[in-house]
């Protein structure tokens, strides 16, 4: 069944706000307003935006360190997304958490996690909960083509596939853990067919076209509501950003490659396409795109006029009470 | 008052905890038949030989409304899935800013003493304690044990429980009705005024026994079981110590920064406690190997009744200068 045209717009809205978004993040970032550890999601923003787009509110999803997208597809507040990257006490996590580990449990999202494939097993959680539930919920879990390296992922995988969760594993291959390349890290060619080895579907898809996410994900998410278990989604992108914000770069990725991929932008393409379509005008786009920078400059006013936590905040929710 | 074991008590807790709370979810790697017959097979799960997702499910089940235990039988195993242990279940509650309740209680079994060799035997909550974000529990009796993990069952927070596998046939009065213990409040197992000793987990009985030998030479043992080393009731602890104005502190775990020197900084760095001590604080702990596996071996390298009866006589014997 074809997307209806306020779907399409919809799909390309939530990708523009989180590219306008980590476009500023990143300029914050060097204009020295944010610390840290920022992983931008740009380049990839087809995958969060197409999958979650088949999510309830009541769903839940697992981020990793490149979590903004999965974030804003989800539903997250950007206001309290960009108190929080600036560490302010306003923020998602009144500033213990910072980029890396943003979360939203109020919209399902559990949060993103630092630690390579730790987001897997919890994943596995969030699924067992909605399987207990027994309201047909879901559960996704995203992760990239170094994750599946870890053991957590194995595990996770298999005891999804034995327990018939309703989870979908994504993985986003933008092709490199940091700089260290995927065909190199993977014993077999390609890595969704490690799904077969937990009786799993898996497929790949183009992870730069939205529709095409989308689709995919919507029958791995009608197959896991109906209660006929996990699958497995690999969506190939690329990050056009190091693999994180710094001043020294250490990106060692060929230049032509990442120019190649830029051609291919996930929003762009998008963009041509409700053009062609006469979905949208120019005018819609511009209009759309405004309003985009209109919030987001909300969002950094928020984050720049909120407090800081002071020192001994520091000492505050280790337990809860 | 009926006397049950160690075991059955800590079975005793989860059941009935089990049954006032139906939003509950157990999971181990055996089948506990008595759990599954009365709670069924969604509820009592079993997992693959998997720990890292057992661990980690638990989280991701528990933020998803689910309060849940996991049991992971030895601590050694527990050591697989120490990033779930260590970075997320200890971390999550604080780096997401307190925004979700993560009520976990995982048990495993700590200790030595059957020949089981170094990779089946360990006492490694010091290494816990040393990450803020865990509660942890030390019953040393059925009646704790029980009362520990109700209130475990109650609490909102990740709980770990060591239980020592040598306790396990242990007997005691455990009451019929409900009770809980709260934690954070040691429990002076014996009344003495010449000599704190703070016994942990199964070194509590020794201790015990080594005071009653003693009190017939008119020595007189004070003998503290802190019940939860996070909480750790430090009040009563000093308290003692300002009494006795002596401090043994016995462990089975390895010395080198171990609960046993916490408990001795505790009252060294507390100048009122301090300017009481009439003799210098012993521990007697683990030595610092590997558990070794032939018996006398093994026997050799943790605290026994004569150990610990050669240390209470060096601090009682202590004259100055
Ligand atoms: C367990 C663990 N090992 C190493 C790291 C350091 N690290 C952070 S991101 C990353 C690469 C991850 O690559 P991938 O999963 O493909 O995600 P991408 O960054 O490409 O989105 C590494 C090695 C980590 N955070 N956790
Ligand atoms: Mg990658």
């Amino acid at each position: 069944m074809p997307l209806e045209n306020k779907e399409l717009v919809n799909l390309y809205r939530t990708m523009l706000t989180i590219r306008r978004f980590e476009e500023r993040v990143s300029k914050e970032f060097f204009d020295g307003n944010v610390r840290g550890y920022v992983h931008l999601y740009i380049g990839e923003e087809a995958i969060a935006t197409g999958v979650c787009a088949n999510l309830l509110l009541t769903d839940r999803i697992v981020s990793h360190h490149r979590g903004h997208g999965h974030c804003i597809a989800k539903g997250a507040d950007i206001r309290l997304m960009m108190a929080e990257i600036f560490g302010k006490k306003t923020g998602y996590c009144k500033g213990k958490g910072g980029s890396m580990h943003i979360a939203d449990f109020g919209v399902g999202m559990l949060g993103a996690n630092g630690i390579v494939g730790a987001g897997l097993p919890i994943a596995c959680g969030a699924a067992t909960a909605a399987q207990l539930e027994g309201k047909n919920g879901v559960a996704a879990v995203f992760f990239g083509d170094g994750g599946v390296h870890e053991g957590e992922f194995h595990e996770a995988m298999n005891l999804a596939s034995i327990w018939k969760l309703p989870l979908i594993f994504v993985c986003e291959n933008n092709f490199y853990a940091v700089n260290t390349p995927s065909k190199y890290a993977i014993a077999i060619d390609e890595i969704y067919k490690r799904a077969a080895a937990y009786s799993m579907p898996g497929m790949v898809v183009d992870g730069n076209d939205v529709v095409a996410v989308h689709q995919a994900a919507r029958e791995m998410v009608k197959q896991a509501r109906e209660g006929g278990g996990p699958s497995f989604l690999e969506a190939r992108t690329y990050r056009w950003h190091g693999h994180f914000e710094s001043r020294m770069s250490t990106d060692s990725r060929p230049p032509e490659e990442l120019a190649a991929w830029k051609k291919k932008c996930p929003v762009e393409a998008m963009e041509r396409k409700l053009l062609a379509a006469g979905v949208l005008t120019e005018a819609q786009l511009k209009e759309m795109n405004s309003q985009i920078l209109g919030r987001i400059e909300e969002a950094v006013k928020f984050a720049k006029d909120s407090p800081f936590p002071a020192p001994e905040d520091a000492l505050e929710d280790v337990y809860s009470t | 008052m009926r006397e049950i074991t160690y075991r059955q008590a800590g079975n005793e807790a989860i059941i009935e905890e089990f049954r006032r709370n139906k939003k509950t979810v157990h999971m181990s790697a055996d089948l506990p038949a008595d759990l599954r017959q009365e709670f069924g097979e969604a509820r009592i799960r079993v997992t693959p030989v998997s720990e890292s997702a057992m661990v980690g499910a638990a989280i991701g089940l528990a933020g998803s409304g689910y309060r849940t235990v996991a049991n992971i039988r030895m601590a050694t195993f527990g050591f697989v899935a120490m990033d779930q242990f260590m970075n997320q279940a200890a971390k999550i509650t604080y780096m997401f800013g307190g925004q979700a309740r993560f009520p976990i209680l995982y048990r495993m079994t700590n200790g030595l003493g059957s020949s089981a060799a170094a990779q089946h035997s360990i006492n490694p909550y010091s290494m816990f304690m040393n990450v803020p974000g865990l509660k942890i529990l030390l019953p040393s009796t059925p009646y704790d044990v029980k009362g520990l993990l109700k209130t475990a069952l109650r609490d909102d927070n990740p709980v770990i429980s060591f239980e020592h596998m040598g306790l396990g046939g242990v007997k005691g009065a455990v009451p019929e009705e409900d009770y809980t213990i709260p934690f954070g409040q040691a429990d002076i197992k014996r009344k003495g005024t010449d000599v704190t000793v703070v016994a942990l987990s199964k070194m509590v009985h020794d201790v015990l026994a080594v005071a009653e030998e003693l009190s017939k030479e008119g020595i007189s043992v004070e003998v503290i079981d802190p019940r939860t080393l996070v909480p750790l009731d430090r009040e009563t602890i000093r308290k003692s110590v300002a009494k006795t104005g002596r401090l043994v502190a016995v462990d089975e775990a390895c010395q080198t920064c171990g609960a046993a020197a916490e408990i001795l900084s505790l009252v060294v760095e507390d100048t009122k406690t301090f300017e009481r001590l009439r003799a210098p604080t012993k521990r007697v702990c683990g030595l610092d190997v590997p558990v070794p596996f032939s018996p006398l071996m093994e026997q050799y390298v943790v605290p026994d009744r004569e150990k610990i009866t050669a240390a209470i006589r060096e601090v009682m014997a202590y004259q100055g200068k």
